[in-house]
Formats: structure tokens, C-alpha cells, sequence
């Protein structure tokens, strides 16, 4: 095939070339808007960048300009008074736990949604549905005050199991999307065998649809570790805020040094950009069916 | 093997004989379940009870509550804290609902139109969505300060968050800002569902590219045009976080929603009945959202 078209291209050759510089001119509008548009979306976060290691002398003297000397100094500052050893440890551990906790409650559910005749499953789907739509101020107060009787304020594994909670409908229903396309026949097979449910779960499901965990992993570990609400309500001893709160309190104390709060910044920032770039079609893929809750 | 042996004793076997089988299939299934619903019912499911119970009682949070019957909902209907809050989560809805939109229909538009770099604008366009609250506002605190941000560099010496005219309107501008790239891919994601032959036949019938967008692109993301802008009113209402963080509700309450009226309630003034009152009424107003959705959705999506 290529032997036969490869002659007749050289011939168009002019014809195109001329078709493609007219083409070229016809997107350099649709270019242009496309790049202010971009930088608009990413130039915020790249003056953070360039002030980070610049003075709070010379961010007041030419605010949006990049940096002249590569001073470290703000990130060394910033890394001790706040204490951003203790909150990414502890945001780390929230990241895990949830991951590991929401991917075995969420797999098991979705295994008997997708697998098992679940009697009343449907309804199950649907309260999962509604259940993740409704506003969190429809439950806050009774929690905060259950999870104070329980000993579980100021406990990373109290917001760990919220996180479970709530994380786990949109997990579950994504699971099983993918457990879907797990065919019936490889667990009939299994099941013939003698396998147990759960030796089915973990040998046959879990090694087939590990693509749809993955996209649960990055979606609830993002959501942990960017985490807001919960965070500041349920977490006020500041050894065990993770680091999205204690950061809201260090750029508080530090409000008027915008060196030194943009380079606190980018200890939360530069993980996920970098995670997100590495890996951003499965995130774009994960966050946009969970991001519709 | 096994698999012979096992029709014939259940074959033989009574009615109840057979039933078991199933019923212990059942069980396990709900096993499965077990976790997810128990973890729901400890933590959405039973405290969403109880708050329908307390938004008819004086309750502070802590210790014993009195029933007062709706008292709660006529304060909140007669609290001119609760129609200021109101206002604003309407005049939130109705920016957050063009501009976002406006911005993500453009960009999502202009990708679906040039051959390369789709994929590369597309994830810058995704990067405010991905950062976090915390940071997004941190980055325009400092933008938007009048001594050191882009106004001190122009000469306009507006503290955009402090001044109690412009605070609502410059935590909104941010939260558009993060969240117009996330609808952008959503759009651009739907468009390329568009049969490529209705821009053909509208190029032939000598439509121009704004009337290719009009009468090809627009119908054929409708489903989820509707989808958004149903949600819209959902996440106006649920508003929080930037509002929290970049101004608390003032200076004055100018820039307060109801979920930050609520909060305050919960949490400073020890008013627990009253804020569970105010989350509920959020709640059936999302309610009411989704069962028009729901209709719409069976209506079909044509007119």
C-alpha cells in the first residue's frame, strides 16, 4: 500500500505543502486564544513559582517578574516554622489509609453489584447515586458530635474513616463499571473449582480490572491529601493536621510574606502536578466521573 | 466433576432444600455489601437522621435537646442573615453557571477544532482543578493583594477580597477560574461524541463556524448541557471552601452563602438545631434538583 500511494504524494507534494501553510493560517486564531487560555489556567501558579525564591523586598518591587537569584532560603524557612515534616507525614498516611481502605470497601461492593444477584441491588445503585449528590451540611453537625463520643476528633484515623465513607459510593460505582467487563465465564470457571467468593475477588477480579483501582487510587489519594472541609473541622491539634490545613494556618501567621507562603505552597503543590502530568489520562479519566458528584 | 454431581441432589430436594442455596448466595452477596452500608450508616446515613431530628430542636451540639417544633424554620425564614445568604448564593449561581461555562465551551470548542497539541492544552487547562483549595486561593490572595499583586502593579489600589463591594465577586472569580479547564474537558470530551458528517453537511449547506457551533456542536452536547447546568445549581449551593478559606464570609458577612451562615452556626454561635434546619433546606433543594432531572432526562432530551 505504501509503495503505491509514495509516488503519487510526491506529485501533490507542492499542492499540499501550500494546502497545509494555508491550513496552518487558518488555526493561528484558534492557537492563539488556545495559548492565552492556557495561561491563564497555569500563569498563577508559575508567578508562585517565581516568587518562591525571591525576597519579600523584591516581590514588592516587581511582583510578577521571575526570580534573578536562585535563593533557597524561603523553602528552608518555610520547611521548619511550618512544620511541614510532621503535616506531610501525617497527609501521607491519609493518602494510604484512604487509598487501601476505600479500594477494599468499594471493591467488595462492586464485586457483588457487577457479579453476585444481590436481592434489592438496584436500590443499593441508586441510594449510591443520590447518596453522593446531597450536601455534606446534611450530616456535619450529628458526626461532629458522634465522632467526639467516639474519641475519633483530632485522630487521623476518625477523618480517614469520613473519607472511607464518603469516597467510597463514587468508588464503587466506578469499580464496577470495570468489574462489568470482567466476563462471567472466568468466574463461573473459578467458581466450579471450588474457589470462595472472596479467593475469586482477589485472584481473578483484582489482577483483570487493577486499571479501574488504579484510577480509584489516584482519584481518592488527590482528594485526600487536597482535602479541605473535613480536614479543619474534625482536625485542630497541629500535630495531626495534614498538611492542607496546617498550610491555611501557616499562611495566616505569615499573610504579609509572600515568599515565604508560596514556597510552603509548592511542598503541596509540586507532588500532584508531577503525579497528575505523569499520569494524566487516567486521572482526566478518573476525576471527570467522580468530579460530577 | 463437581459440577455434575451438584443438579442432581437439588433436584431431589424439597422446596425449602432449593431455596437455601439461593438464600445463602443472598447473604454473601449482602456481605460483600456489609462494609459499604455499614460504613454509610455510621457516617451519612445515621447522622443525616438525627440532624432531621434536631432541626426541631434547640440543640447546641453538645448535651440534651429541647423539641421546639418548626421554630427553626421560621427563624430561618424571617433571618434577614439567611435572604442576604440567599442573594448571594443566587447571584454565585448565576456566575458560576456563565462564566465557567462560557470559558469551557471556548476552550473545549478550540481544541475540537486544531489537529495538534490537543492533549497538551487539555492538561494545562485540567491543572487549576487538580490543585488544592488551599493553594488556588493562596495564589490569588497574593495576586489580588493590593501592595504586592497584579492591581499594585497596574496602580489600582483595590483590596479586591477586603472591600466588603467586590469580596464576593473576587472569591468567585477564583473559583471559576479553577474549575472552567474541568468543564472544558468535559465538553471537549462530549463534542468529540459529535458525528463528524452534521459538520460536513452544515459545511455544504454554507454555514459558517459560529453557525457550525450553533446548530451542530450545541445540540449534540445538549444531554450534557443539562447536566451541568442542573449540577450548577447543586455546587452553587454546596459553595464552601474558597469562601471559607479566602474571606470567612465577610468583611461584614458580604461575601457569606448559606453553607457558611450554617457552619457559623454549627460551630461559633452553638446554634446546632438551627444550622440542621439551614442543612436541611439545602438538601431538599438539591433533592428538588435531581427529580428534575430525572424528569428531563425521561422527558427525553429533545424539546
Amino acid at each position: 500500500m505504501t509503495a503505491t500511494i509514495a509516488p503519487q504524494r510526491q506529485s501533490i507534494r507542492p499542492a499540499a505543502n501550500q494546502r497545509n501553510r494555508r491550513r496552518r493560517g487558518r488555526y493561528f486564531p484558534a492557537y492563539l486564544v488556545l495559548t492565552v487560555l492556557a495561561l491563564f489556567a497555569i500563569g498563577p501558579a508559575i508567578l508562585m513559582l517565581f516568587n518562591a525564591f525571591k525576597s519579600n523586598a523584591q516581590i514588592g518591587a516587581n511582583p510578577l517578574t521571575p526570580p534573578t537569584s536562585f535563593s533557597l532560603h524561603n523553602f528552608a524557612t518555610a520547611w521548619n516554622n511550618g512544620d511541614f515534616g510532621t503535616t506531610m507525614r501525617n497527609s501521607a498516611i491519609l493518602v494510604a489509609g484512604s487509598v487501601l481502605g476505600t479500594c477494599t470497601v468499594a471493591g467488595l461492593a462492586a464485586y457483588a453489584l457487577s457479579h453476585l444477584k444481590v436481592p434489592g441491588g438496584n436500590g443499593v445503585i441508586a441510594y449510591l447515586f443520590l447518596g453522593s449528590a446531597m450536601p455534606v451540611q446534611l450530616f456535619v453537625v450529628p458526626l461532629f458530635s458522634l465522632w467526639t463520643s467516639l474519641r475519633l476528633t483530632d485522630s487521623l484515623f476518625g477523618l480517614m474513616v469520613i473519607y472511607w465513607a464518603t469516597d467510597a459510593p463514587f468508588a464503587t460505582l466506578l469499580l464496577r463499571s470495570f468489574l462489568m467487563k470482567v466476563p462471567k465465564d472466568f468466574v463461573e470457571a473459578a467458581r466450579l473449582e471450588g474457589a470462595s467468593e472472596l479467593q475469586i475477588a482477589w485472584r481473578v477480579i483484582i489482577p483483570l480490572a487493577w486499571p479501574g483501582f488504579m484510577t480509584v487510587a489516584l482519584v481518592v489519594g488527590l482528594w485526600a491529601w487536597n482535602e479541605f472541609f473535613w480536614a479543619i473541622t474534625f482536625i485542630h491539634d497541629p500535630a495531626k493536621m495534614p498538611i492542607s490545613t496546617s498550610f491555611l494556618a501557616f499562611q495566616d501567621q505569615n499573610s504579609t510574606d509572600w515568599g515565604l507562603t508560596s514556597a510552603a505552597a509548592l511542598f503541596m503543590l509540586v507532588p500532584v502536578v508531577l503525579l497528575f502530568l505523569s499520569l494524566q489520562r487516567r486521572f482526566v479519566a478518573g476525576l471527570t466521573s467522580g468530579g460530577l458528584k | 466433576m463437581t459440577a455434575a454431581s451438584v443438579p442432581a441432589p437439588t433436584r431431589a430436594g424439597t422446596a425449602s432444600g432449593r431455596a437455601r442455596p439461593r438464600l445463602r448466595r443472598g447473604l454473601i452477596a449482602w456481605a460483600f455489601l456489609a462494609p459499604l452500608l455499614i460504613l454509610n450508616v455510621l457516617v451519612v446515613l445515621g447522622p443525616s437522621l438525627a440532624t432531621l431530628y434536631y432541626s426541631f430542636t434547640d440543640w447546641s451540639g453538645i448535651g440534651p435537646a429541647k423539641f421546639i417544633g418548626i421554630d427553626n424554620y421560621t427563624r430561618a425564614f424571617r433571618d434577614p442573615a439567611v435572604h442576604q445568604a440567599l442573594l448571594h448564593n443566587a447571584i454565585w449561581f448565576v456566575l458560576f453557571l456563565s462564566v465557567p461555562m462560557a470559558l469551557g465551551l471556548l476552550g473545549a470548542h478550540l481544541i475540537n477544532q486544531v489537529r495538534r497539541f490537543q492533549m497538551l492544552y487539555r492538561t494545562l487547562f485540567f491543572i487549576p482543578y487538580v490543585s488544592a483549595s488551599v493553594i488556588n486561593a493562596a495564589i490569588w490572595k497574593m495576586l489580588l493583594s493590593p501592595d504586592s499583586g497584579i492591581g499594585h502593579l497596574l496602580g489600582i489600589n483595590q483590596a479586591w477580597l477586603g472591600d466588603p463591594n467586590t469580596s464576593l465577586y473576587a472569591v468567585n472569580f477564583v473559583v471559576d477560574w479553577h474549575w472552567w479547564g474541568f468543564l472544558a474537558v468535559i465538553f471537549f470530551a462530549a463534542m468529540q461524541g459529535v458525528d463528524p458528517q452534521l459538520y460536513e453537511a452544515a459545511k455544504l449547506d454554507g454555514a459558517n463556524r459560529w453557525h457550525q457551533f450553533k446548530s451542530v456542536t450545541l445540540p449534540g452536547i445538549r444531554p450534557t448541557m443539562i447536566f451541568i447546568v442542573l449540577m450548577t445549581v447543586i455546587w452553587s449551593l454546596k459553595a464552601f471552601d474558597y469562601i471559607y478559606i479566602m474571606t470567612h464570609g465577610g468583611p461584614a458577612n458580604s461575601s457569606d452563602v448559606v453553607s457558611t451562615l450554617m457552619y457559623d452556626q454549627a460551630f461559633n454561635q452553638y446554634s446546632a438545631g438551627y444550622a440542621a434546619a439551614l442543612g436541611l433546606s439545602m438538601t431538599v433543594v438539591t433533592g428538588l434538583v435531581l427529580v428534575v432531572y430525572q424528569v428531563v432526562r425521561r422527558k427525553g432530551w429533545e424539546e
